[in-house]
């Protein structure tokens, strides 16, 4: 095998079940392993690819910036985080008129509260701008929605470790995420204005 | 010794349908030749095959045709395969020791597969754009790529017939979900055959040198499912980009640093879908076309799925 650690697929997933997410996992104890986020319908994401509508831009660091975007997609929103560590993101953030339709390649983070829940933010490799792509947009719900269908399709088989990890950690009836890959792609048939006015 | 073997095996293969003999007879024979006699390897071959071919009856081109499998190029997906092919030679390249008497590329309807013909072979020219049978020949590997070797048991005949060389390229539609570093406007070594790119002015064969600019992008296109490489040459990133070399020479030129073109490429094609087609090379896909998907996929046909299940 080569030497080359291989990289890690950009997962699809709509921004309901990304943050219906809580448990992570590594699979092996090597400091430097990759973290998974489990996904709730049965797969491991240590990346992510997100196409939506930037809404909100906010600086909330406190002794240095801190940028947080909310990240819209038909069925909720994804908060993405920005830092020292992310210069070009941050100041992608910081300069970036809203709305606009923009592009997301990150890592999955979770954040548990002192009350013990967990939120799942996005920590960005990159964060662009795609102005006025709209065909983007469609083509990520789209693609968005097949492979939650083939996670979805997957869940109960036999062999998929993931699929049986989610049963056993999250207690999620799978069909609500069918019901939203159908909202999410009807949402399609409308103007976009709709897609934003229904989040 | 490992190489006697080698060809021993070989030569046991050829014979292993007509003749009762094991490998290390073979070996011993050629042993015999070689270190006792100090006959070059390739004639003592060429003794040894003669003798088995008196004992067994045969002559040569019964032996040369005789057990290969005629594979398309396709199918060639293990090295050290005595195999024959029909192809027309697409191209024929300069080669670069002594020892290649022609190396190219090979096509048939299904792909195309390098191939070297060594001088010691003393095997007739191989013309372009003709068609060849060429009975006898091995396949090899290096880096996930398959390649044919001629050798001085191949017969190669010229057919009067066309082939429509098909093409092995691969198709991919996906996300650009990442730029990798070493792209944009880079530097490469302008010594001959020597095409490294440059760091910080240096080659790592030539030391510093002045280098000849040039334009890559080596991408991640990803689909949700697998990951593929990408690299872009200079036409291709053109294509992709709408940034010229010039015009990327220029941007260094007034800024002062040449990051900012691959930071203005980001800019431009990161988050986008695109179609690329092209050759594999070892873990890379090589971009050939480019096509942004820019229309809208249709959504029905996912509803009508996530309806059904």
């Amino acid at each position: 095998m080569s030497s080359t650690p291989t990289r890690e697929v950009a997962r699809r997933v709509f921004a309901r079940e990304f943050n219906d997410a809580a448990h992570t996992f590594k699979e092996s104890d090597d400091d430097r392993a990759p973290v998974y986020l489990l996904l709730p319908t049965g797969e491991q994401a240590n990346r992510v690819f997100v196409v939506g509508t930037l809404t909100e831009t906010d600086d909330v660091g406190e002794d240095s910036e801190y940028w947080r975007g909310r990240v819209v997609d038909p069925t909720g929103s994804f908060f993405v985080y920005a830092g020292q560590y992310q210069p070009d993101a941050a100041s992608m953030l910081r300069e970036v008129e809203t709305p606009t339709h923009v592009a997301v390649v990150g890592k999955p983070r979770t954040y548990e509260d002192e009350s013990g829940d967990t939120y799942v933010s996005v920590r960005p490799e990159a964060v662009v701008d795609l102005d006025e792509n709209e065909a983007a947009y469609r083509r990520w719900v789209v693609e968005t929605a097949e492979r939650t269908l083939d996670r979805i399709e997957a869940y109960d088989d036999e062999a998929n470790e993931y699929g049986q990890m989610a049963r056993e950690t999250y207690d999620l009836p799978v069909d609500q995420y069918k019901r939203m890959v159908v909202e999410a792609l009807e949402s399609l048939d409308g103007e976009t204005d709709d897609v934003e006015a229904s989040v | 010794m490992s190489d006697l073997r080698t060809q021993a095996e070989e030569i046991h293969e050829q014979f292993s349908d007509e003749l009762d003999v094991s490998v290390d007879d073979v070996v011993e024979r050629l042993d015999t030749l070689v270190n006792e006699y100090k006959v070059p390897l390739n004639e003592a071959r060429r003794s040894v095959v003669n003798t088995y071919l008196d004992d067994a009856g045969m002559d040569r081109d019964a032996l040369q045709g005789g057990g290969n499998e005629t594979v398309q190029i396709s199918d060639i997906d293990a090295p050290e395969e005595w195999i024959d092919l029909s192809a027309k030679v697409v191209e024929l390249w300069e080669p670069r020791a002594d020892a290649v008497a022609q190396v190219g590329l090979l096509g048939d309807e299904t792909g195309t597969v390098k191939f070297t013909k060594w001088s010691k072979s003393d095997l007739p020219e191989l013309e372009e754009e003709k068609v060849y049978s060429l009975r006898n020949v091995v396949t090899d590997e290096y880096q996930g790529r398959f390649s044919v070797k001629l050798n001085r048991t191949t017969t190669i005949e010229e057919l009067d017939e066309e082939i429509e060389v098909g093409d092995d390229d691969v198709e991919i539609d996906g996300a650009l979900v990442d730029i990798q570093s070493g792209s944009g406007l880079i530097k490469r070594c302008p010594e001959e055959d020597c095409t490294r790119v440059l760091q910080n002015g240096r080659c790592s064969e030539h030391g510093e040198v002045d280098g000849e600019f040039d334009l890559r992008i080596k991408g991640v296109v990803d689909d949700g499912r697998d990951v593929h490489e990408v690299i872009f040459n200079q036409e291709a990133t053109e294509d992709l980009t709408g940034i010229t070399l010039d015009q990327a020479q220029e941007m260094a030129m007034d800024a002062l640093d040449t990051s900012v073109v691959a930071d203005e490429m980001r800019v431009k094609t990161l988050g986008r879908y695109y179609r690329i087609r092209g050759p594999t090379l070892g873990r890379y896909v090589l971009a050939n076309e480019t096509e942004e998907l820019s229309e809208p996929t249709d959504p029905e046909s996912v509803l009508i799925k996530a309806r059904s299940i």
